[in-house]
């Protein structure tokens, strides 16, 4: 395989074996530790939903319980399968009578650890067999109505309100969408538990609740079923609950979940233990649930220049990739990203966007790319903003993305409005139709323009990648190696929520998901030998 | 062509043709009716000669369009006056000048994207080392000490490391909002600065594509800059006003 680039596979092979070991020396530290949201994704796999008499979603409310009572280093499964074994009761009922003050979990006697166990297991099975139905569901109304070509088309609904989401969620559908982002309201990833229920008021976006992705779900397989498609729904699976909100998308049957392991820490000044914690199991999920991740590499691009800051995108891409493989997340689940961001008024520049998305694609040819539009120079000349999409979009079609997400004439103006994505959608229907096999007649001058900078870049993000290996994933982000920000390991958001495992640390969903993915345990073959390949 | 500057019309090939170019969506169905119904809400809109020239469904009943009109209105160009940030512009090497003949130490800036917003393309266009649009952001000043605290910071904490870094001057970007929210959120900075007494020690600037000067100044700022507005416009006025307040004390305190 040397592709229409040229690039060199050694290169590639370094790039990826620096990544893998990247990753297994985080994985040997994260496998110590549990978090809150964790913790409380496990009620939830097991039934635990609701809020208390003050709002207080259950899962919260028991963990917090088991916090104060000095219980949770043996992992939240522990006390609630014991105590739903001692009373009869669903997991649900025992969080229920927490909340209400008449059951104190750490109090009920002790069952044996091996009925334990058992109770255990048949929880996670159940609880997982409930997703894999979801997972059925899906590939049996794809198999049925069929789906668009790739790149599928994404759309953005950030209204605020579901039902108005689901309006506009149905109507993009119509017009052509093939996928459909809630976007979240601006605060909840810093907030440390999911709202409950329907939601109507957000800030710049919807609040991410179980309940408003069924309702999603509900519109878009509505839409999907009078329009012959099968539509697809994102999300945002990043934050605070990061593995919470992979539950829930996994219960409903969301589709496409927005899952960098590295954003939060850069971006949101979230602890970088209880991000990296947390992601791992929140791909699990995703994985299992056959859902799309997508993950975040176009924000190193906002804030530097996206001609000097190219290889970080691709070392960002290639740590994603291996953090989803330890996580059992498949190529073709990962939805990796980048972005067109360069300068429009830079000689050339088209040249360069050109041979960034053409390397991704040749680097990662199973992975359906995520390919974001222009933001950063988008100015309120909405006509000219228009012709920047179109560019973006024929770079997408040219180089096989996975996910276009389709840019706005109106990006930096206003939460798109009905119309705008209604263009956006024509100008990349138009654009991916005309075009369609361009790619295939396409092929670069040996030595020219377009070769010499995607080589350029593969060498600099293997150089970022080996020295990032060199002294270790934690000490990396410490210095500020990664998009310029410099994140101490007990700094950020969300650290008094990870703890150490007990001697005595039970989560039967994370046995059950390792078995079912076919993962090892996380003793066996650690850190700096298992060089995970993916080609 | 002589211009009336009393009464001003849009222009589009030929003087007060009152050309203007319109587009939107009705929540009714595409059909007739429904171009009839832009037409006509196009028409109450002061247009002469509405021209539907594009009509597509959106499916879930609604309609968008695409309409010319001409305008019937006009405006009295020569009696608009707009309050704007009355500082000469200095490049680079003028400011850094400046503070070392006028303020003789380094100046504090302090920016964030306060509350819920999380898009920091602005904060970071002026603050970040590299810049924006050909110029370097306040971090490259030798002689400002700039600190970016990056998004949805509170302004409290905003408050807080204003306080804990003796800053002159606090940055404050609002780029999504949604339903007003970035004007609440404006407000409570000033009731907070001069709930904590540092009102007057602070200069407070506001910025952001929704953002002028004349509103800036309502909510209590000391001034606000639209979009387009570099490092250099930003740091212009806050080493002027910085120096003027201190002259001022020298002056009424001495």
């Amino acid at each position: 395989m040397n592709g229409k680039l040229r690039l060199n596979p050694d290169q590639i092979r370094r790039a990826r074996k620096a990544a893998a070991r990247i990753a297994a020396d985080v994985d040997t530290c994260i496998g110590k530790r549990t978090t809150v949201a964790v913790e409380r994704t496990v009620l939830r796999l097991m039934g635990v939903d609701g809020v208390n008499l003050d709002g207080v979603p259950l899962p919260n409310v028991v963990v917090d319980r088991l916090l104060e009572k000095e219980g949770l280093s043996a992992g939240a499964a522990t006390w609630v399968v014991n105590a739903s074994l001692h009373y009869g009761l669903s997991p649900r009922e025992v969080a229920e009578q927490t909340a209400a003050g008449s059951l104190d979990l750490v109090s009920v006697p002790r069952a044996g650890r091996e009925s334990l166990l058992r109770e255990g297991s048949r929880l996670a099975a159940g609880g997982l067999d409930r997703i894999a139905a979801r997972r059925r569901e899906r590939e049996e109304k794809i198999a049925r109505l069929g789906e668009g070509k790739k790149p599928y088309l994404y759309v953005i609904v950030a209204t605020g309100d579901i039902y108005e989401d689901i309006v506009q969620g149905k109507s993009a559908a119509r017009q052509g969408a093939d996928i459909v982002a809630v976007i979240r309201s601006t605060g909840q990833s810093l907030i440390d538990y999911v709202p409950y229920g329907t939601t109507r008021e957000g800030f710049g976006g919807t609040y991410a609740t179980q309940e408003n992705f069924r309702l999603m779900r509900q519109g878009l397989d509505e839409a999907g079923e009078e329009v012959g498609r099968y539509i697809r729904l994102c999300n945002y699976c990043s934050g605070l609950c990061m593995p919470e909100i992979a539950a829930m998308g996994a219960m409903e049957r969301l589709d496409v979940m927005l899952n960098d392991a590295l954003y939060g820490i850069l971006f949101r000044d979230i602890n970088m233990q209880r991000t990296l914690i947390d992601q791992a199991f929140s791909r699990m999920i995703n994985g299992y649930a056959g859902i799309m991740i997508n993950t975040g590499e176009d924000n190193y691009l906002t804030t530097a220049d996206a001609v000097e800051a190219a290889h970080t995108v691709l070392a960002s891409q290639f740590i994603n990739e291996q953090f989803a493989r330890m996580a059992g997340l498949p190529a073709e689940q990962m939805g990796l990203g980048h972005a067109f961001e360069m300068d429009p008024d830079l000689e050339d520049g088209f040249l360069m966007e050109l041979a960034q998305a053409q390397m991704s694609r040749e680097i990662f040819p199973n992975a359906p790319l995520k390919y974001m539009p222009p933001t950063k120079h988008m100015t309120g000349n909405i006509f000219k903003g228009h012709i920047q999409d179109a560019m973006f979009n024929l770079v997408g079609i040219l180089t096989g993305q996975g996910v276009q997400l389709l840019g706005m004439m109106t990006e930096a103006m206003h939460t798109p409005h009905i119309h705008d994505r209604k263009l956006a959608i024509e100008n990349a229907r138009y654009i991916f139709h005309n075009a369609r096999r361009l790619g295939e007649e396409i092929r670069f001058v040996p030595g020219g323009r377009v070769e010499k900078r995607a080589r350029e870049v593969l060498d600099r993000a293997v150089g970022m990648l080996e020295e990032v290996e060199s002294i270790g994933l934690f000490a990396a982000l410490e210095r500020g190696m990664l998009a310029d920000v410099k994140r101490s390991r007990t700094g950020g958001k969300g650290l008094s929520g990870v703890l150490e495992k007990g001697e005595d640390y039970y989560n039967p969903f994370e046995i059950e998901l390792r078995k079912r993915l076919g993962l090892g345990g996380r003793e066996e073959g650690s850190a700096h030998e298992s060089g995970l390949q993916t080609n | 062509m002589k211009v009336d500057f009393k009464r001003i019309k849009p222009y589009g090939d030929t003087m007060d043709d009152g050309a203007v170019q319109l587009s939107f969506s009705l929540p009714v169905p595409c059909g007739e009716e429904a171009r009839e119904a832009a037409r006509q809400l196009v028409a109450k809109m002061g247009m002469e000669e509405p021209q539907v020239y594009h009509m597509a469904d959106l499916g879930e009943g609604y309609t968008y369009f695409i309409v010319y009109g001409k305008c019937t209105h006009t405006v009295d160009f020569s009696s608009i006056r707009i309050p704007k940030v009355e500082t000469d512009r200095m490049d680079f090497y003028g400011i850094n000048r400046f503070i070392r003949e006028r303020i003789g130490r380094k100046v504090v800036v302090l920016g964030a994207c306060t509350g819920t917003d999380a898009h920091t393309v602005g904060i970071d266009a002026i603050m970040n080392m590299k810049g924006y649009d050909g110029e370097y952001g306040l971090e490259r000043y030798p002689g400002i000490e700039a600190w970016n605290l990056g998004s949805q910071v509170p302004n409290e904490e905003l408050l807080a490391q204003a306080i804990e870094r003796n800053a002159d001057s606090l940055l404050v970007s609002q780029v999504v909002t949604q339903k007003g929210v970035h004007i609440a959120n404006l407000t409570q900075l000033v009731e907070l600065t001069e709930a904590e007494g540092l009102r007057e020690k602070l200069i407070l600037v506001c910025g952001g594509p929704r953002i002028t000067h004349e509103m800036a100044l309502e909510l209590g700022f000391d001034a606000g800059f639209g979009p387009g507005s570099l490092a250099p416009d930003v740091a212009s006025f806050i080493v002027r006003e910085l120096a003027r307040r201190r002259e001022e004390k020298e002056r009424t305190g001495s």
